[in-house]
């Protein structure tokens, strides 16, 4: 198992060696791999170093901003750790993608948001649809199938929506939200609103042409869009230097003339100040931009994943840089934490997520007639 | 005869016929270290190497594509996707390429190529995770069509699909996987494209059924015939070509037509075989052709709705008794 895995902060710059003509894909797989290999001296340095860049990063913003976004993520995980024991207990059903350990990106990169602009992202929705702003009793809800869900119980999972708080969408064909991402920035520019969309899809989505495709589209007709790659290293059972080429996916954004920016997505303050950049060049200049946030799922791929293809020790090494232990870590070092406000932090999270499981026990299922509502926004006349 | 699973009937076919081709290469996502999402491709990697059991990124417009150039030229490539829901990325290459290529290059260029995977509805997966399109397929002239119901159809039928110089749709039921049955391990084992299959003989009603509802027809049948009716089973094996003769046999000793089908109705293939009776044996039809198939509407994910969304034994039940005037 090569140290490649366990980098996740440098992007690597791998475009000149790829380009050699006449070296064969085995080859050239391990030659990327030989060069990114560090030694554990060198990832503790890093590590380190990581640290010191978030300490600086605290000292920039207020106190109630960085408590949200502790809060938020410390939400988000303890929410799915009690989803995942719902569905071992057959409360849940279907697929089920768990968002733990990639926590810091929905987290910083909404943060970085206005209410009014708009989210979209794949099945692995769960965390986007909590900092968006919807409410845990309906996520729950939904997860459950229930009517009180914020899908109706339609989606389930992999389909979370609520356009209350302009949160467009978990969709699960992989890439499908990109395309939709851009309409969704092309009528925010062409009503004349302010507004930006963010759009999250994984690094194996960069593959699927909707990507390329919206890539150059959004540049072309300059649409407030911003894409975040959430580059956890694997699309299921396959790893990022299987499927992909040219694996520095922020380097994809030169290609469509587009501003691209490498990310540390363990660390929420790097996500959330990336993004501020990024908003900022979407809201005042109407320019995309592409960010490849590098984090790594802490579970499998799905509730049924296995997870055969990676070892322990590699996700070991991850759970090194635990977004929510590097920051709450951070801020307590940097005296903005204490224990007590903490302890507060986990109690209101506690009776959060118990207030929305028993919401979603106690919400009724969809009533039959249900089935066949929502297929047209102007039903067909029943007398016809 | 060994009894394996529709899985590892699949598995043999297409193992048994790699070694008999060298031009044969399957290629999709996660069927080579993964070895299947469903395991259908479990080993072939081991056995075959990475030349010819090949990862693909997710990129399914891309590779279908690959595949149908690759044929072109004189490989036979099997495509799977992981489920058929990802083939609507890649219809463009399979109904523009893979489908009329013979035909506009004036018999020129074949395209030996099957497209295969799971499909039809998956549990409490959602709208665009369940649902089955075989009629979308079935639509073109130039592509086959082939919906196997038991281990033994699945191996015969995925043998002829992968010798044949068309390009074949192969759908399976991910829900069918696990079904076991005799299979036999004969590599020349073969069942022809377009031949159906009485899977029972009945004197009453004919039902009309595909892949995942076979096995129900089949309990329908033996619950009808508590009740005193006599019905018989029909499963048409390949939607394209289809053996509109056995069904009009029957229909001949029958006079009676229940279609079941998981798929929404409209347009869909019932919609088809219906108006292919109509036309051939309306003096013989002593009821109309009736249609048990999937609601129509997307999938939901609630249980409850789910449920009631797919065709089960009451409703094939009650659909036969309707024919047969018995209520
Ligand atoms: C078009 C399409 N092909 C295949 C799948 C099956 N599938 C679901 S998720 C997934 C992996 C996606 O990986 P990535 O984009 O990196 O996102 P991650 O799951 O890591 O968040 C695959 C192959 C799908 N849902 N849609
Ligand atoms: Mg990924």
């Amino acid at each position: 198992m090569s140290e490649l895995k366990v980098t996740p902060m440098k992007p690597r710059m791998q475009a000149e060696e790829a380009s050699g003509a006449g070296v064969s894909i085995q080859a050239k797989v391990e030659a990327a791999a030989a060069t990114a290999a560090i030694n554990p001296e060198e990832l503790r340095r890093e590590h380190a170093q990581r640290q010191q860049e978030q300490q600086e990063r605290i000292e920039e913003l207020d106190r109630d901003t960085l408590h949200r976004l502790l809060y938020q993520m410390v939400l988000i995980r303890r929410f799915e750790e009690k989803a995942a024991e719902a569905y071992t207990l057959g409360k849940i059903g279907g697929f089920c993608h768990l968002y733990i350990g990639q926590e810091a990106v929905a987290v910083g990169a909404l943060g970085a948001l206005r209410p009014d602009d708009y989210v979209l992202t794949s099945y692995r929705d769960h965390g986007h649809s909590l900092a968006k702003g919807t409410s845990p009793d309906e996520v729950m809800a939904e997860l459950y199938g229930k009517a009180g869900g914020c899908s109706a119980g339609k989606g389930g999972s992999m389909h979370l929506f609520d356009a209350g708080v302009n949160f467009l969408g978990g969709h699960a064909i992989v890439g499908g939200q990109i395309p939709l991402a851009t309409g969704v920035a092309f009528a925010a520019k062409y009503r004349g609103t302010d507004q930006v969309t963010l759009v999250f899809f994984g690094e194996a989505a960069v593959n699927q042409g909707a990507f390329h495709e919206s890539l150059n589209m959004a540049q072309l007709w300059k649409l407030p869009c911003i894409f975040i790659c959430e580059n956890n290293q694997y699309g299921m059972g396959t790893s990022l230097e299987r499927a992909m080429s040219l694996q520095d996916v922020s380097q994809k954004a030169p290609a469509y003339n587009m501003a691209g920016e490498f990310v540390d997505g363990m660390d929420v303050l790097d996500v959330y100040q990336a993004t501020k950049r990024a908003v900022e060049r979407a809201r005042t200049e109407s320019l995309p931009t592409l960010l490849e946030i590098r984090t790594y799922r802490f579970m499998g791929h799905s509730m049924s994943d296995p997870g055969n293809y990676r070892t322990r020790a590699e996700i070991e090494k991850h759970q090194e840089r635990d977004p929510i232990v590097v920051f709450r870590t951070n801020l307590k070092e940097k005296g903005t934490l204490d224990d007590a406000a903490m302890n507060d932090i986990e109690q209101r999270v506690r009776e959060a997520v118990e207030r929305a499981l028993q919401f979603a026990e106690s919400s009724p299922e969809p009533a039959p007639e249900e089935l066949f509502t929502h297929i047209y926004a102007n039903p067909p006349r029943q007398d016809a | 005869m060994p009894v394996i699973t529709m899985r590892e009937a699949l598995n043999q076919a297409m193992r048994e016929e790699m070694h008999r081709d060298e031009n044969i290469f399957l290629m999709g996502e996660e069927v080579a270290s993964y070895q299947g999402a469903y395991k259908v491709s479990k080993g072939l990697l081991d056995e075959f190497g990475d030349k010819r059991v090949i990862d693909s990124p997710i990129t399914e417009l891309g590779f279908a594509g690959l595949g149908v150039g690759a044929a072109m030229v004189g490989l036979r490539p099997i495509i799977e996707f992981m489920t058929f829901n990802f083939s609507i990325l890649a219809t463009d290459q399979i109904v523009n390429s893979a489908a009329k290529m013979l035909y506009m290059s004036g018999g020129q260029f074949k395209i030996p190529i099957v497209f295969r995977g799971p499909g039809g509805s998956a549990y409490q997966v959602s709208s665009q995770h369940s649902q089955a399109i075989e009629s979308w397929f079935a639509h073109f002239p130039g592509l086959k069509v082939v919906m196997p119901s038991t281990p033994a159809d699945a191996k015969g039928l995925l043998k002829s699909a992968i010798r044949d110089d068309d390009p074949v749709i192969f759908i399976e039921q991910e829900r069918m996987y696990g079904n076991k049955g005799e299979v036999s391990d004969d590599p020349e084992f073969m069942i022809p494209l377009g031949v159906a299959e009485v899977k029972r003989e009945g004197t009453d009603a004919t039902i009309v059924a595909r892949s995942l509802m076979v096995p129900i027809a089949l309990k329908a049948a033996e619950e009808l015939e508590k009740q005193g009716v006599s019905v018989e089973v029909i499963d048409p094996r390949t939607i394209r070509p289809f053996d509109t003769e056995t069904i009009i046999r029957s229909v001949m000793k029958t006079n009676r037509v229940v279609i079941a089908e998981e798929s929404h109705p409209f347009c869909g293939v019932g919609a088809e075989i219906s108006a292919q009776i109509m036309e051939r044996a309306f003096d013989y039809l002593d009821a109309p052709v009736k249609r048990v198939s999937g609601v129509d509407a997307p999938m939901p994910y609630a249980k409850n709705l789910e449920k009631l969304a797919i065709p089960d034994l009451p409703r094939l039940v009650a659909a036969v008794r309707e024919v047969s005037y018995l209520d």
